[in-house]
């Protein structure tokens, strides 16, 4: 293939990675950014959405699509009661302090890993995708259901936006962001915030999962490559910004497609990593700014 | 609030009593260095009485265990949480492991190449990752030493990978008075393992009662007003990072050198995890917490593997979830750790 | 006046500035302090007095002018050398190492000082002995061994005085010490500052009025940023612009 069309299917492979990416960061930088809580946990909620929605489509018989609809539906629903459990035992108690937060969303994140691990098994399973067909260009036919990912990326980044900016519930969530303390004394319910934001985080990562599923397979080790990414993309898009982290998330998974099609995966995750490394140390504020202590 | 109301009322009439009570910081310390000293000597005397599996994890531990003092300086006295130190305990490993490898080093000056590394690393990484505090400081240490992971995994033509090298035993020997040291053999191994223990537990006593072990401390407990007494908060944390980085590759390049084994898999996310799960358990800020915790964690990790082996077999267990489990309720409900516990409680001295 | 002139102040701030946002909190602040003074700073909440102390410490850098200690400008020098230098800040809100314990708080500011004297380790004993020195003068030998936050408030504020007196100053600055203080406390405070003002100049910010007059041999009055009188206190007491801007709106 000519490098034109390369770089273009490179390109397209990077924006099915943006979409993806942009949901998973998403739902990482809204809580830290409301709750200041840096879940270590969210790649696990990722995983843990891909499995479900394996084990869902294999009970749905019939038409693909079926299994894939109730994975979609069931998937984000069991993440969210799981985040929500671990919330309330575990982050709750601890009052939400930034460091000990971070300490106790790594033994969630080693406790899901081992359970999937044991009720999963190691195996990497795919989920059959919802339709084939595919988009024919000149050079190489692409795959449609890759595009409609991208497709459903954006109209549910839509949805939470107008919830956040359009809502009652966002603006509940954007004052408890802005002051705890203050958006306590307007008689804002700041506990059950707490509690809702961190469940739609881990869904919005389990929505991204099942999207992703049909592409790549479901295995008990995928976490943590998208958790990184997703930490990149909330550092570099700033915190709270819901814009920045889109722009964020396309030109990451956009270099990342581009740079994986032609360099060495580990040298193109190495050099990414320590940028960001270097970004964090340099120009801390704006970045995860007010966080630092 | 009743509690100091209550003492404001006190007056202020001096109670009678001891001169020089014994606390904190003035203890005696004999009755310190006895403590430290017992200990050693009852590690000393179980290498000839424990069954050779045991001996075998308690040579490994020993080592763990001052990879779990170095974490200890920085998180448990200083206060940094690090949760990139899998990068400094392979530098050593690394260090060498690769200088016996490749350049056929011998073994004292492999251990010396280790441990510069080590040194220059933590050197870089301080001067960088200090500038940021709290979280930020957390996830930029990740961040270096995932860099430094996915280093060892791309240069695999030199590091082996995933799959490591293995170092000979011809290799892992020291020419010494005419004879030669053999590492690999367990007892020499026990020992020298035993002789790195007791060096690192009695240099990191001898740093937290000192002076600057003073500083370290209240730089974790208050920062502002550690700078507003004249302390240069920045060089000194920037000290402990090089101590704890020196320590911990010391640890590594022992390990390379006493195992035999350089890989990849030590530099991963997860060997920055345990030194902090094994100094959470100990106790943080105690001088024998975390040889306690190491030693506990890895029987805990022996013990339900073997267990839920026999209850379900078939089924896939690997460590991590007891990891997890244990992270979680150490955070929760038991914050001080056992010998933190004990010192609060009981032995208020205990250093 | 000609000989006075020539005597170097200990402390000279030239067109002091500091702002936040559009807020000039210290605006053009020119201020001298002599050697051996005890210099009171009274001023209405939000007069800059905090700020300003701040500035002088090196807690935050000024937006602009300069600060001269004993002769150097020291506008530039980092919190933590101005402290070595001599100044030492008490802070307003107590702030002990409320986990460690009153001996090592003190012990803390003792071996500081003790490391700065060129060629001298400080050996343990001798460490310990300044440090209960440190902690008799001001009467709380016998809570050495007490965790430092099971200390009463009174204690808290005299340990905070106990750790800055312990880094022998020549500047000692103290941000409302007697705030919270009984009057019994508040007394043996007043004899406390006399004490220290033998050795080291005193510079103190302070609302209680009765504390300001029996301590300071000068005051200077700070609103919105700027000095507006300066001088002995039955000067200061007369004023009718401070009466204005501070003791009325204090008395009432």
């Amino acid at each position: 293939m000519a490098f034109g069309p390369h770089l273009l299917l490179a390109a397209l492979e990077g924006l099915v990675t943006s979409a993806v990416l942009a949901l998973m960061a998403l739902g990482l930088s809204l809580v830290f950014g409301v709750m200041r809580v840096v879940n270590v946990a969210h790649g696990e909620f990722y995983m843990l959405g891909a499995v479900v929605a394996w084990w869902v489509a294999s009970l749905v018989t019939g038409h693909p699509a079926l299994g894939f609809l109730a994975a979609l539906v069931i998937s984000p629903l069991i993440v969210g009661a799981v985040a929500l459990l671990a919330e309330r035992l575990v982050l709750r108690r601890l009052d939400y302090n930034p460091e000990a937060t971070i300490v106790a969303t790594i033994g969630i994140l080693y406790i899901l890993q081992q359970l999937a691990l044991t009720f999963y098994g190691p195996d990497a399973r795919p989920v059959a995708a919802p339709f084939t067909y595919r988009v024919l260009f000149p050079w190489f036919g692409y795959s449609g259901y890759k595009l409609a990912v991208v497709g459903a990326s954006v109209a549910l980044l839509l949805v939470t936006w107008f919830v956040l900016m359009r809502t009652r519930l966002g603006l509940v969530m954007r004052a408890t962001q802005y002051d705890r303390e203050t958006a306590q004394a307007f008689a804002i319910p700041v506990d059950r915030v707490y509690a809702g934001v961190f469940a739609l985080g881990a869904m919005l990562a389990a929505v991204a999962a099942v999207l992703i599923v049909p592409i790549s397979q479901a295995h008990y080790l995928m976490g943590l490559d998208p958790l990184l990414l997703s930490f990149i993309v909330v550092i570099i898009g700033g915190l709270g910004s819901l814009r920045g982290t889109l722009v964020a998330a396309v030109l990451i998974g956009l270099s990342d497609g581009i740079i994986s099609a032609f360099f060495q995966p580990t040298l193109a995750k190495m050099i990414a990593t320590l940028i960001v490394a270097l970004v964090l140390v340099f120009r801390p504020t704006g970045l995860f700014g007010t966080s630092a202590r | 609030m009743t509690g100091e109301e209550a003492t404001r009322e006190m007056p202020a009439t001096p109670v009678p009593r001891r001169r020089r009570p014994p606390a904190g910081n003035r203890v005696s310390t004999g009755r310190v260095v006895a403590l430290h000293a017992g200990v050693i000597a009852l590690l000393l005397a179980l290498q000839f009485v424990l069954p050779s599996y045991h001996h075998g994890v308690l040579a490994r531990v020993l080592v763990l265990a001052v990879f779990a003092m170095g974490y200890n300086l920085l998180f448990g006295y200083a206060g940094l949480l690090s949760l990139g130190h899998a990068m400094f305990f392979s530098a050593g490993l690394y260090g060498a492991g690769l200088s016996i490898y490749h350049l056929g080093w011998s073994a004292p000056s492999a251990f010396a190449g280790g441990v510069i590394s080590g040194a220059v690393l933590a050197t870089a990484i301080g001067v960088l990752a200090l500038r940021t505090t709290g979280v930020a400081f957390m996830i930029v240490t990740m961040m270096f030493a995932q860099v430094f992971y996915l280093t060892t995994l791309y240069f695999n033509v030199w590091t082996g990978g995933d799959q490591g090298v293995v170092l000979q035993q011809q290799a892992r020997t020291i020419p010494f008075a005419g004879s030669t040291i053999d590492l690999t053999d367990p007892a020499t191994r026990y020992f020298a393992a035993l002789a790195l223990f007791s060096v690192v537990l009695f240099s990191v006593l001898a740093l937290v009662r000192s002076p600057r072990g003073r500083v370290l401390v209240a730089i974790r407990e208050n920062e502002q007003r550690t700078t507003m007494l004249g302390y240069d908060t920045f060089a000194s944390k920037l000290v402990a990072v090089v101590i704890s980085g020196i320590v911990c590759s010391a640890a590594g390049a022992a390990y390379a050198l006493l195992f035999g084994y350089v890989g990849s898999t030590f530099a991963s996310v997860q060997y920055s995890i345990l030194p902090l799960l094994w100094v959470l358990l100990g106790g943080a800020a105690t001088t024998l917490g975390p040889f306690v915790g190491t030693l506990l964690m890895y029987y805990l990790i022996d013990l339900s593997n073997d267990v839920l082996a026999a209850w379900a077999p078939g089924w896939n267990f690997s460590a991590i979830g007891i990891v997890g489990i244990a992270l979680i309720l150490l955070i929760l409900f038991f914050p001080k750790g056992l010998l933190g516990s004990i010192r609060e409680r009981w032995v208020p001295w205990l250093p | 006046m000609g000989a006075m002139a020539a005597v170097t102040p200990l402390l000279e701030t030239r067109a002091l500035s500091r702002s936040f946002g559009g807020l000039r909190a210290v605006d053009g602040v020119d201020f001298t302090l002599e050697s051996g003074e005890i210099r009171a700073i009274i001023g209405p909440n939000g007069a800059g007095k905090t700020t300003f102390v701040s500035l002088v410490c090196g807690r935050m850098p000024p937006t602009s002018g300069t600060i001269r200690f004993a002769g150097e400008d020291i506008t530039a020098l980092p919190a933590h050398r101005r402290v070595r230098r001599g100044i030492a800040y008490t802070f307003q809100i107590t702030s002990v190492y409320a986990n460690l314990t009153a001996f090592d708080n003190v012990a803390l500011a003792v071996q500081r000082h003790l490391l700065d004297e060129p060629g001298n380790r400080p050996s343990r004993r001798s460490l310990a002995a300044d440090t209960m020195a440190a902690l008799e003068r001001l009467g709380l030998a016998d809570r050495a061994d007490a965790i430092a936050g099971t200390l009463s408030y009174g204690h808290q504020r005299l340990l905070e005085v106990a750790m800055g007196l312990a880094l022998n100053p020549r500047l000692l600055v103290l941000d409302e010490p007697t705030q919270g203080l009984s009057d019994g406390e508040i007394d043996n405070f007043v004899g406390l500052v006399r004490d220290m003002a033998r050795v080291s100049t005193v510079l103190l910010i302070e609302h209680n009025m009765p504390v300001v007059m029996a301590l300071a041999g000068r005051i200077t009055v700070f609103d919105a940023g700027r000095i507006l009188a300066e001088g002995p206190p039955e000067v200061i007491r007369a004023d009718p612009a401070v009466q204005q801007a501070y003791l009325g709106t204090a008395a009432a």
